[in-house]
């Protein structure tokens, strides 16, 4: 009776999903209420939870729950604690929720909210969980090992060392677009700009305090830091309204890149309890506090979805980024439905927390659908504005000019309706002098939060503060990634030079450190730059070599989940990884290769580069150049760009290489042969307890 | 008279697991957000150590505040955060 029970309650929840989904799939011509996409996504989420991950769970990895687990095994009350789920997942979400999953589908909106939506519910349930699920399975079997190692132990050394090269590209490209989206958002905007730049002395007190005043007092001087942030945002209104004070603030695209620039370098450098620290406290408490309070204000108000399900941009002609919905939708999306990165957060802390085996899945799963729901969200808030605004602030200058006017005359022209006073009207709204061509994807999220969140709390009146409070939060955590991620890509260069040059691999000389780290920054730093002076804006170049970046990280991930799949002697089930793994390969190898070789200037960059050779050759000189010799250093950034995009597919086309053998080779074998950690048993009084 | 002071107890008892619920709800969120941000339970270090290592010092909370510190940012190539 009570499972006849349960079925029938799992079939009303299905039929009530798919009822949300044909409610936002066949309403064509009205706008719908936001309501149907958070309905559809908790239905789709929910039984893929229930079913998908318990079938894996249970049929193909086995989780044990009397399986010794690292944290109990090495528990140090350190790294090693066996934790609470729930605390678990906390942490869990929070290492891997960042940017990502709040600009893809934004940029992605350019061609409707649909295609969007349907990938991020079908690529998370079936791709994205299950990589996050299995890698943190593999890794807690295997003493919580990083992705690196456990390439190299179950693949071979020489795979190990691809993949870790290849990570630390992702790294580069990955700052370098980060940093680019906080520069579009600040440019010429003396409240943004005054607002951020005021963390870094906040975040200086909040470190000494921590550390000498009240040593350890997380939770104190991270309300105290709150509260100076809550009032740097006031006090940035008042600096626009002063003129000497907002000229000071009123920075250009490239000083904020220097500016940027130099602030990675010394940032990553400096003492970790001065500066990062605070600043990831606060980042981190602020991150989780707006998705929450963005995930409530969708659920009181149930915003009207304004941009259409499908625009005409699917065929690649849109403004925000060129290239048509098969394979860039995919790449642009990237983090919400499926990120490579996070494997290395479920290769990381998290395996040597784990209490119980079987924990993985609610953390490992779970934690990926939550974001995916924050991409989801992030997508809402986007469509809620009026299209044409969307347009104007998403459009590279170059095709929409600089004026209200210019811009209303060419998005009217493809079909969206939007005035000047619409969009100076927004500008004034959000305390901006402007709002055209502000590109990167955290001016528009800003924009359709403090729409949402306004309506919720404070009205008409509020909504500058809710703009930038959502700019501050963004730059925030950018900010904590640049510094950290400089960190984290120094180490992982002086690994990689140390095999070659052993001096370099040694972390405690200075020398060494400062090397690497310049040699990080200004790797970030080149990609920076050549965005920021882009006329098509810098993220029509930057964000398809990231997500191309991201989704060859998640391939290889898929590519080590199958390899183990085989090892363990469960081939007929390898299909859970192998397919998610198939369509990563065919998005990320066809959109490199297009990005490459296309004919049309816009999408390939050896085409773009013959586009300025013949104009050298026949001596006229094409914006952003101003002259000759900048002509030349458009060439050479194209072929840097060519060249980068070649190399992350022989990352991928030598892992798949390496993959098929380690599969070939395990099939040929009788008995298993991953390399997990010896079976034991985790002691009784702690089974009984979890 | 007897039934009634039963209830009452009930009550009390009743309204007793939902303190303790509450307070060990918060325990866990306030726990949850220090681990957000790598700081993992000192008491819980305290406790491994007198229970598995009761030879050896233990640090004291200012000390383990600047080792865990030093040891989610520190460095050594981990990557503790996402894009």
């Amino acid at each position: 009776m009570n499972a006849l029970l349960s079925k029938l309650g799992w079939f009303a929840f299905a039929v009530t999903g798919a009822f949300a989904l044909a409610v936002v799939a066949l309403n064509r011509g009205e706008s719908i209420g936001a309501i149907w996409i958070v309905i559809a996504t908790i239905c789709t989420f929910t039984i893929g939870y229930r079913f998908y991950s318990r079938f894996i769970a249970s049929q193909i990895l086995r989780l044990d729950p009397t399986r010794m687990t690292p944290a109990y095994k090495h528990n140090d009350g350190l790294d090693y604690v066996p934790t609470n789920k729930y605390v678990l997942f906390g942490h869990h979400f929070a290492a891997i929720a960042g940017a990502g999953p709040l600009v893809g589908p934004i940029l992605a909106a350019q061609m409707g909210y649909m295609p969007s939506m349907l990938w991020l519910l079908a690529g998370v349930v079936l791709a994205g969980a299950v990589q996050d699920f299995i890698v943190l399975f593999i890794s807690t079997r295997r003493d919580g090992r990083s992705l690196g190692d456990l390439i190299k132990s179950e693949m071979g050394q020489l795979p190990g060392m691809i993949a870790l090269f290849g990570t630390f590209f992702i790294m580069l490209v990955l700052l370098a677009v980060l940093a680019l989206i906080v520069v579009k958002a600040l440019a010429e905007s003396p409240w943004g700009t005054f607002t951020v730049a005021a963390t870094i002395p906040i975040a200086l007190f909040m470190g000494v305090y921590a550390r000498y005043i009240r040593p350890g007092s997380i939770g104190e001087v991270s309300l105290i830091g709150f509260v100076l942030l809550i009032l740097s945002i006031v006090g940035g209104q008042y600096v626009q309204e002063i003129p000497s004070l907002a000229a000071l603030f009123m920075l250009t695209g490239e000083q904020l890149t220097w500016l940027l620039i130099g602030y990675g370098f010394i940032a990553s450098v400096m003492p970790v309890w001065l500066l990062l620290a605070p600043r990831d406290y606060l980042s981190t408490f602020l991150k989780i506090g707006t998705v929450v309070s963005l995930a409530i204000g969708v659920l009181i108000i149930s915003p009207e979805l304004k941009m259409p399900a499908l625009t005409q941009f699917v065929d690649g002609s849109g403004p925000v980024w060129s290239g048509s919905l098969f394979p860039f939708l995919f790449i642009t999306v990237a983090c919400g439905a499926i990120s490579g990165f996070h494997s290395l957060i479920s290769s990381g802390t998290t395996p040597k927390m784990i209490r119980n085996e079987r924990d993985a899945r609610f953390i490992g799963y779970g934690a990926m659908l939550m974001e995916s729901f924050v991409a989801i969200m992030a997508l809402v808030a986007a469509s809620t504005i009026e299209p044409g605004v969307y347009f104007a602030m998403n459009s590279p200058a170059a095709i929409i000019g600089t004026t209200a006017e210019s811009a209303t005359q060419v998005i009217s022209q493809w079909g969206f309706y939007v005035t000047p006073e619409m969009i100076t009207q927004t500008a004034r709204d959000v305390g901006e002098h402007t709002v055209i061509s502000r590109t990167g994807g955290a001016p528009t999220l800003a924009v359709g939060m403090a729409q949402i969140l306004s309506e919720v709390l404070g009205g008409q009146a509020m909504m500058a503060f809710w703009y930038h409070f959502a700019i501050l939060f963004e730059a925030l955590f950018i900010l904590t990634a640049v510094d950290a991620g400089t960190r984290a890509g120094r180490f992982m260069l002086q690994d990689l030079l140390g095999s070659f040059i052993p001096f370099m691999k040694r972390t405690d000389s200075i020398i060494a450190n400062l090397i690497a780290t310049s040699v990080c920054v200004a790797g970030w730093g080149y990609f920076l730059y050549q965005g920021v002076v882009d006329p098509l804006g810098g993220i029509n170049t930057l964000w398809p070599l990231f997500g191309i970046s991201n989704q060859m990280l998640a391939g290889i991930a898929l590519v080590l989940c199958s390899c183990v799949l085989f090892k363990m002697k469960q081939d007929r089930f390898a299909w859970v990884t192998i397919l998610p793994a198939i369509w990563v390969f065919v998005c990320t190898l066809t959109a490199a290769w297009q990005k490459i070789f296309d004919a049309n200037p816009r999408i390939g960059f050896l085409a773009h580069a013959n586009k300025y050779k013949e104009a050298v050759t026949e001596g006229t000189v094409l914006a952003p150049a101003k002259s000759i010799g900048q002509m030349q250093q458009v060439i050479f950034n194209d072929y840097i760009n060519a060249s980068l995009a070649a190399l992350f597919m022989l990352v991928l086309i030598s892992m798949l290489a390496f993959g098929i053998r380690t599969a070939l080779r395990a099939r040929a074998l009788g008995t298993p042969t991953a390399r997990e950690a010896p079976f034991e048993l985790l002691p009784v009084e702690i089974v009984s307890r979890t | 008279m007897i039934e009634r002071e039963g209830d009452f107890g009930k009550i009390i008892e009743e309204e007793r697991t939902m303190l303790t619920r509450i307070v060990s709800g918060l325990r866990y969120l306030g726990q949850g957000m220090r681990l957000m941000v790598g700081m993992p339970e000192y008491s819980t270090y305290v406790a491994h150590m007198h229970h598995a290592h009761p030879d050896r010092p233990v640090m004291s909370y200012e000390e383990f505040f600047r080792e865990r510190q030093e040891a989610r940012y520190g460095g050594n190539g981990k990557v503790t955060r996402c894009c």
